[in-house]
């Protein structure tokens, strides 16, 4: 069951990547943060505790409901238009993120895992691909709020990480994690209010007057 | 086991499902539609009359769809239904399947060159491009269940494809699923690919290829591409209907009601959905390969 | 002790969001400071004791920086007060500084103080996040582009900072992520943690290439929060790595020194023909980012110059910015090339900005070079010549990059008339220069005893 949930996350970065419609990558990240949530709760087992059911609805409302409802609002008021607009077309970031996966899955062959089996170890390779698909992801769109997208998804590479793997104090891990990221997109989130009011546009590419 | 019952039934029963689309797609558009059988009339029909050559072409033109045909008669002889192993099953029969799709194709793109009329040409170069996009979706798929099943014949992958499998390799099979499904609707030049009703320019693909074929070049065409269908969909048939109660019988009758259903779902798909830009098929095709390809990646842990 | 420490700047700062006048934050602003440098003082004396289960506490490493942040902090408050004046800005934008300022100073005092590898996480991104409207003070385009630039970089760095804290949980098993208790670990998980650490602190402490934020922040923030930015955050970035790299011997030393060279040898090739001041001292810092992580590489003697360089810097680095910030206002611009004649004009700043540029690269009488010597007589001892030839060729071409355009703005005729400048502008920077000074000249017993408990932590002598 774990094993499908994190099939379909690596599905929703396959989708972000080759994704050209701004409404349909942060309906994706939605979907995908829900399905975090859900990793969460399955990763504890058969009994999950209650701080760990609490902590995973927080986290399943924050990504699948927040944060695209802030990031809708910036782009409503902002008014740009809705491409993503990328360096690297959806084809070379399809190929991109196939190529990423293999290198996660790599990567988690030469990680042994303490003391897991073999669901963990997809687990490493999904956690890492997420985090190498954020990545690409801020570095390859021009739209700050793609960029914020990006940092999102590589969130969630780490959260997922975080829910799998550290066994001891799970309910700090992802209080911290979903902090971090909450602040982070909030003060993002203005930001990108800032330089749309500012420039009336939403591209990075253009804030290029800071150079040597 | 009447021997090369998966031939047999190939060829009497591939025109039917063009028939069972043509049909779910005139239901949807609230008409009756043709007979069921309307492909066979067609069939016999241009056989009985005469072709006309353009002066322009060549014996390329001519061997085009003989040619075609004849591999695709090959590979109903490598292709299992239903769990049934295929008449000529060898390991390594998969990338002769692949190729001999290919080769069907290239001798199309060939006879079309060879009118030399710009039409075809496009409609050609349009067919190779996303041909080459589907073919690692093709490809990967396969290996995908070669790894699975640890053989690489298809016989014995379909074989050991059961509900079991997909109990326990689920994801790895649905992903593959996906990728041939899509494959099988950019092959035989279906929507969301392409529109086999069109005569429009701007949409055609590979109805523009076949402008030129008349009479019984082109029954041996539409022949062809009825085959084309049916093997593909055995494939698709045998990874999402995987009977295999031991019953030789049974397993046949419960993949033909498969062929029959994945039939009427190729026409449920062609009526809700629109052709995609031609800019977004290559997205569409990449897209089916990188779900081939996750497959593979997974399967090889 | 440790827990005033942290929330009287906390309190404080919430606290100036809700004042209305001027005056009032002002007042909190260096009332607050000098609390903050009092009990730094305080507890040179007599070492509090640690809270929170030992994951709150005060060792050497801890109080070597809490001081350098808490003068720091006290200096650049004083300055604040002339600035916030002159500036007009109107009620909201100086109450959201003033607020964000303490807020910041809280942050850092709990890096220093944290011993646990998660709490230190979570103050490195509350600073990030703090001082993120400080650089967008002035709200014109550049500085929004420097602060996009700024928070989405530091994120990311902060992101992969967490990665590797994760990573650090896995290969310390069932263990608490205490730095003490961290020892004698080991395996691919350790490694890949340091590297991922290495990464994510590096990026917020400006080592090359991560460090693509920091000429832009630095240069486009007003002068008090670039002196800050420069002189204490990139340190209590330093922390995060430093606490670290013990527990990974050779490997973490050698990709130490590997960075520190690159730092040095980017922000070399930028200063050479840089036209703009205060992008200068922002690639000085880069630079000297990487003299610290050359530093603590090379283990042994390097570790214990690292240290004195980590104060010498700072002090030197906080004085040049808060100068800086007084040609800036003068001039109204940043161009180095249409400004002469700085010494003339403004006598005391141009004389600051004279004695900075030999505190900055490592002139004697000043602190700078005994640590910089230090630096070089361990890579010499270790037998790593090429380390050291290429840290004195890299020395070499920034002072020639940054003296040419230092002499080049500070001599000439003066095109204006002599300036009076008022005393809040010049004593905190002159305060600072003082001690970088001093610090040259004679090294108090208790900071050299100091210097030496935070390298024998590090690993070194």
């Amino acid at each position: 069951m774990a094993e499908t949930v994190l099939i379909l996350i690596v599905l929703t970065n396959l989708r972000l990547l080759g994704a050209s419609r701004l409404g349909a990558s942060i309906r994706t990240v939605a979907v995908q943060g829900i399905l975090l949530g859900a990793l969460a709760l399955l990763a504890h087992g058969a009994a999950p505790t209650w701080g760990a059911v609490a902590m995973a609805v927080i986290g399943m409302a924050l990504k699948g409901g927040v944060f695209p409802w802030l990031l809708f609002r910036a782009l409503r008021q902002a008014d740009v238009q809705r491409e993503v607009e990328p360096f690297v077309g959806p084809i070379p970031s399809l190929l991109a993120g196939i190529a990423s996966f293999g290198i996660a899955f790599w990567l988690s062959r030469r990680l042994p895992l303490p003391g897991g089996g073999e669901g963990l170890s997809l687990l490493v390779a999904v956690a890492l691909f997420s985090i190498l698909a954020g990545l690409f992801l801020i570095v390859a769109r021009k739209k700050a709020i793609t960029q914020v997208l990006g940092f999102l998804v590589m969130e969630n590479g780490i959260y997922a990480f975080g829910v799998g793997l550290v066994r001891e104090s799970p309910v700090l891990v992802e209080l911290g994690v979903l902090l971090d990221v909450f602040v982070a997109v909030f003060v993002m989130g203005i930001i990108i209010f800032h330089i749309n009011r500012e420039f009336e546009h939403m591209d990075t590419d253009e804030l290029a007057t800071l150079k040597d | 086991m009447i021997p090369f019952v998966n031939i047999l039934l190939a060829l009497t029963l591939a025109p039917l499902m063009l028939g069972v689309i043509n049909r779910v797609k005139a239901r949807f558009a609230g008409r009756d539609g043709q007979p069921l059988f309307q492909a066979y009339f067609d069939l016999a029909r241009l056989l009985r009359k005469g072709a006309v050559y353009s002066r322009a072409t060549s014996w390329v033109f001519r061997a085009g769809p003989i040619v075609g045909l004849a591999a695709v008669l090959v590979t109903t002889a490598i292709v299992p239904l239903g769990g049934e192993p295929a008449p000529l099953p060898f390991p390594g029969d998969l990338v002769l399947l692949a190729y001999l799709l290919g080769l069907m194709r290239f001798v199309t793109v060939l006879a079309a060159l060879d009118t030399g009329s710009s039409f075809e040409g496009m409609g050609a170069s349009r067919e190779v491009t996303f041909s080459a996009l589907a073919e690692p979706a093709l490809l990967l798929g396969l290996a995908a269940l070669a790894r699975q099943s640890g053989s690489l014949s298809l016989s014995k992958m379909y074989a050991a494809l059961d509900f079991g499998a997909w109990w326990q390799s689920g994801p790895v099979l649905a992903l593959v699923t996906a990728a041939l499904a899509v494959v099988l609707l950019a092959e035989n030049a279906r929507i969301p690919v392409d529109d086999p009703n069109t005569h429009l320019e701007l949409t055609m693909i590979h109805e523009v290829m076949v402008l030129d074929h008349s009479g019984p070049d082109f029954a041996l065409i539409l022949y062809g591409a009825a085959l084309k269908l049916w093997v593909l969909g055995a494939l698709l048939v045998g990874l999402i209907v995987p009977v295999r109660t031991g019953h030789a019988w049974l397993d046949l009758a419960a993949a033909l009601a498969g062929m029959f259903v994945v039939a009427v779902a190729v026409g449920v798909v062609e009526s809700s959905m629109a052709r995609l830009r031609l800019l977004r098929v290559p997205q569409l095709l990449v897209g089916a390969g990188a779900l081939a390809a996750l497959a593979l990646v997974l399967s090889l842990r | 002790m440790l827990w005033t420490l942290i929330l009287l700047p906390l309190l404080a700062g919430a606290a100036a969001f809700a004042l209305r006048r001027g005056v009032a934050t002002r007042t909190l602003l260096v009332a607050t400071a000098g609390a903050h440098a009092a009990m730094t003082a305080a507890a040179w004396m007599a070492r509090p004791a640690a809270v929170l289960f030992g994951w709150i506490a005060l060792d050497e490493v801890g109080l070597l920086f809490l001081s350098i942040t808490s003068v720091l902090f006290l200096a650049a408050s004083v300055y604040a007060v002339g600035y916030l004046r002159g500036e007009h800005g109107g009620d909201t934008s100086e109450r959201v500084f003033t607020g964000c300022l303490l807020l910041f100073l809280a942050a850092m005092t709990v890096v220093t103080l944290s011993q646990h590898a998660g709490l230190l996480w979570v103050a490195v991104e509350a600073t990030t996040l703090a001082s993120a409207p400080l650089i967008y003070f002035h709200r014109t385009g550049r500085s929004l582009e420097a602060t996009w630039k700024y928070l989405l970089i530091c994120s990311v760095g902060i992101a992969l900072a967490l990665l590797g804290n994760f990573f650090l949980a896995v290969a310390a098993g069932a263990k608490p992520l205490v730095f003490a208790e961290l020892g004698g670990l080991k395996g691919p998980w350790l490694n890949a943690a340091f590297l991922l650490l290495l990464v994510g602190y590096g990026t917020k402490m400006g080592l090359a290439p991560l460090h693509t934020w920091l000429p832009d922040a630095h240069s486009e923030s007003p002068s008090v929060v670039s002196a800050l930015l420069s002189g204490a955050v990139l340190n209590c970035a330093f922390v995060g790595i430093v606490r670290v790299q013990p527990l990974c011997g050779a490997f973490g030393r050698d990709l130490l020194v590997g960075f520190g060279l690159v730092s040095m040898a980017i922000a070399a090739v930028f200063l050479l023909g840089q036209a703009d001041f205060k992008r200068m001292l922002a690639y000085s810092s880069v630079e000297h980012m990487g003299i610290l992580a050359l530093g603590v590489g090379l283990g042994g003697a390097g570790a214990f110059g690292a240290m004195l360089h980590a104060v010498n810097h700072s002090l030197t680095k906080a004085m040049l910015f808060l100068v800086a910030g007084n040609i800036l206002a003068f001039y109204q611009t940043k161009s180095a090339v249409a400004i002469r004649g700085v010494a003339r004009v403004l006598p005391v700043s141009g004389a600051l900005w004279l004695a900075g540029l030999l505190a900055i690269t490592g002139s004697p009488p000043f602190g700078m070079f005994l640590s910089e010597f230090t630096i070089l007589k361990a890579a010499l001892d270790q037998n790593r010549s090429v380390v050291a030839v290429l840290y004195l060729l890299l020395l070499a071409i920034i002072f020639m990059a940054m003296t040419t355009l230092v002499l080049r703005m500070a001599q000439g005729d003066a095109t204006r008339p002599r300036q009076r400048e008022s005393a809040l502008a010049i004593l905190p920077p002159l305060a600072l220069g003082a001690a970088a000074l001093a610090l040259g000249l004679y090294i108090p017993p208790a900071l050299e005893t100091l210097l030496r408990g935070a390298a024998k932590l590090l690993g070194g002598a």
